[in-house]
């Protein structure tokens, strides 16, 4: 298809902005001024005041010299963004993909390809967003070409007509002054000093040439207006490509209902996927009310699916969530994230329970829309002494251990997460305490092993190594003690339990 | 000749079989009929593979270790968590073996994951669990019992109503997957439907030899309570490799308090 971009170039979007707002001041001249350098830049322009020669990037005080009775307001450094984008949002009626024109950042690009036969040709689409626009109070100048950057040309320094036909960017260019091609500032002030003042007059040079003297950034400036080169939108909103709508005559009010729209949605979603061999990774929900709020769930899910009532399961969780209040009247399901659907093979050899079991899966993804992900751990064993240090989360459910479990050292079953300090009688020193009381209770040692001498990994953290027993009471109870640090003569060293043996 | 007089739930009356002496297959058939009627399912006529337990198998209904059941661990010190942690791995090493998962959820857990290798569980492939509140515990406990394709699920609790453990026991009954519940509360007289109620209590180990230091895990292993089975205790260790039941427990079987052979 021909491809066929549009550029809206809002010429004074901040005074524009600031009419609509306040309409009070359509008889007096402002101008919007931030600070910069300890003096306050002018920069934006209302009509009334730039017919008295005020302009951008003049000093607010030389312009309030010029126009007495100008109104200078505050600037803030990033409303133009919030401004088009807000447009943006609302062109999104013409075209599924709107940009903002990162180099000026007063304008949007828009793809068009394809859009404008529903508005009766380009003539009619191009009189339709100017108008809209010009009756909510924006001045604008629009053209449409094949390229972003021709489109760009034509809509800030085009004369004669916005209307560019396919192929004819070129032509269209040939009069336009060299600032048409958004080209930076330093590289506009040497083609001005070699007497470039049109397009037509370097077009033609040899590619070389011009790359000696204005740089890369000036050919692809000049390929993307021509067309040789792509220019890539970034469109403010990503279009899903999975996605259903259920529209309801009667706002749903109740939980059964929001179920059932769920489920409708999930049916048609699932088998679009499944047509596809897509599975669905992150759903979310959006319920539009009739007070005009928005709710919305998301579920996620470890391992792309198209099996509706797993889907369903999960959304099921957060429909407590929802709230309806007066009713839902529209509810969008979108699918941002899908994945690849590894087709499972259960039916043709039984399938080996383990991990990858589905039935499994389906258990954590429940598990973490319900509770969160961050609940579910899993260890790998991790080739190191320091005991807290010889496990490790696993970051996914299907990683695989590196290193084979150690047994040949005995380890507790029960850990302590902190040792906890006991009071113990050690008769010999670097032997094994005689007894040692913990939590009140006197626990009278009568076997043990050790000491294990565990060195601290210097390079981690620094401290005292520890030598660990492993003890058993006359009871029968077994624990883990270790004495942090050397026997000497100044009493350093201190006792810890550690853990309980089974 | 006998008379025998029992209840029968379905009809609401009361039977009365008259048995002739020496008749030892007509009392095997009834005890059958009444585990059935108590939801028992017969054993197959096949034996079932056995757990490792050894003698304390007996005690259960059918001589067989029951996988579509709860059990309950009472472990109130640290030290009877850590033997029960013991006991559980070597069951879980056998429910393992064809593959499957565990999950293990609780708030507070202590368990080292390491430590299960000693006892023939490979750690990564038990999923914990470490939740916030008793609640979600209970939730994910039934949610991973109705999961089929686990082969046990440990949880840790402070306490477990009746109501919450039959609908553990309903979970069970329809995935068949093996329950173990480590309740920290001592009250046993907080009724449940768990088919059994251990408590392991570590015990002192022996070397062969007198050799100095530490032996095997040697634990008393209390049955406290055993549906249509007969509570018992012994004393187990674990032989590095399997259970290994040390002597036989005096043939005189422990009837502990009432409350605690409560059965619901």
């Amino acid at each position: 298809m021909q491809r066929r971009f549009v550029s809206i170039w809002f010429r004074q979007l901040l005074a524009d902005w600031q009419l609509i707002r306040r309409p009070e001041l359509s008889g007096v001249p402002f101008v919007f001024a931030a600070p910069d350098h300890g003096r306050m830049m002018i920069t934006g322009v209302s009509s009334l005041a730039f017919s008295f020669g005020v302009e951008v990037g003049m000093r607010a005080a030389d312009a309030k010299a010029i126009c007495s009775g100008l109104e200078v307001l505050d600037d803030k450094a990033d409303r133009p963004r919030k401004l088009l984008r807000g447009l943006g949002e609302w062109c999104v009626r013409y075209s599924p993909i709107v940009a903002i024109d990162e180099f000026g950042m007063d304008g949007l690009l828009l793809d068009v390809s394809g859009c404008t036969h529903l508005w009766g040709g380009e003539r009619g689409y191009l009189e339709e967003i100017v108008s809209r626009l010009k009756s909510k109070g924006y001045t604008v100048r629009l053209a449409i070409a094949d390229t972003p950057g021709a489109a760009w040309a034509v809509s800030h320094y085009g004369k004669i007509t916005p209307l560019i036909r396919a192929g004819g960017q070129v032509d269209a260019l040939l009069n336009l002054s060299p600032e048409a091609l958004r080209l930076e500032e330093p590289t506009l002030a040497k083609l001005k000093k070699l007497g470039f003042s049109q397009i037509k007059s370097f077009i033609g040079m040899p590619r070389s040439v011009l790359r000696r003297r204005f740089g890369e950034g000036f050919l692809l400036r000049l390929a993307q207006a021509i067309g040789t080169e792509n220019e890539v939108l970034v469109p403010l909103q990503v279009a899903v490509l999975f996605s259903e709508r259920l529209a309801c005559l009667e706002p749903i009010k109740t939980k059964v209902g929001i179920e059932i729209a769920i489920n409708k949605m999930l049916e048609s979603l699932c088998k679009r996927m499944q047509a596809e061999g897509k599975g669905l990774r992150t759903g979310v929900l959006t319920g539009y009310r009739i007070d005009g709020k928005v709710v919305q769930v998301v579920i996620g899910t470890s391992g792309a699916t198209h099996c509706a009532s797993h889907l369903f399961k999960l959304f099921q969780l957060k429909v407590d969530q929802i709230r309806p209040a007066l009713g839902i009247e529209l509810f969008v399901l979108d699918a941002p994230k899908v994945d690849d659907v590894e087709m499972p093979q259960e039916e043709m050899w039984s399938s080996r329970p383990g991990l990858n079991d589905q039935s499994v899966i389906r258990l954590l993804d429940r598990v973490a829309g319900k509770v969160g992900q961050q609940v579910i751990h899993r260890y790998l064993p991790v080739a190191r002494y320091w005991p807290e240090r010889t496990v490790l989360n696993a970051s996914s459910v299907t990683e695989k251990p590196l290193s084979a479990w150690r047994i040949d050292k005995p380890r507790p079953t029960e850990l302590l997460n902190i040792p906890a300090p006991i009071e113990v009688m050690a008769i010999i020193p670097d032997h094994p305490p005689k007894f040692f009381i913990y939590r009140g209770v006197r626990h009278l040692v009568a076997k043990a092993d050790g000491p294990e001498r565990i060195e601290r990994e210097w390079w981690l953290d620094q401290g005292e190594h520890r030598d660990y027993y492993q003890v058993e009471d006359e009871q029968g109870g077994r624990y883990w003690l270790f004495r942090s640090g050397h026997y000497d003569g100044e009493q350093k060293y201190k006792w810890f339990i550690h853990g309980f043996f089974p | 000749m006998f008379v025998v007089y029992f209840r029968d739930t379905k009809i609401n009356s009361i039977r009365i079989i008259l048995i002739m002496d020496g008749k030892k297959e007509l009392f095997q058939k009834l005890q059958q009929d009444i585990l059935l009627m108590q939801g028992f399912k017969p054993v197959s006529s096949v034996k079932a593979e056995s757990i490792g337990l050894g003698e304390i198998e007996n005690s259960f209904p059918g001589g067989v270790f029951p996988k579509k059941a709860i059990h309950e661990f009472i472990t109130i010190l640290p030290e009877h968590a850590a033997a029960s942690d013991g006991f559980i791995a070597g069951l879980v090493a056998v429910l393992m073996k064809n593959g499957a998962a565990c999950v293990w959820v609780s708030t507070s857990r202590r368990l080292f994951p390491a430590s299960l290798s000693l006892f023939n569980v490979e750690p990564e492939r038990i999923i914990f669990m470490d939740v916030q509140s008793e609640k979600d515990v209970l939730w994910i406990t039934e949610e991973a019992l109705k999961c089929e394709g686990l082969a046990a699920v440990v949880a840790e609790l402070n306490t477990v109503s009746l109501i919450e453990s039959r609908r553990l026991q309903l979970a069970v009954e329809s995935s068949g997957v093996t329950g173990f519940i480590l309740r920290k509360d001592g009250n046993k007289t907080a009724s449940t439907v768990a088919t059994a109620r251990w408590k392991i209590s570590p015990l002192p180990s022996e070397n062969e030899d007198g050799m100095p230091g530490l032996g095997f895990p040697r634990w008393q292993v209390e049955l406290l309570k055993v549906r249509n089975g007969n509570p018992g205790s012994f004393v187990l260790e674990w032989a590095g490799e399997k259970f290994k039941e040390i002597k036989k427990a005096e043939k005189q079987t422990v009837w502990p308090d009432l409350g605690a052979r409560q059965i619901v």
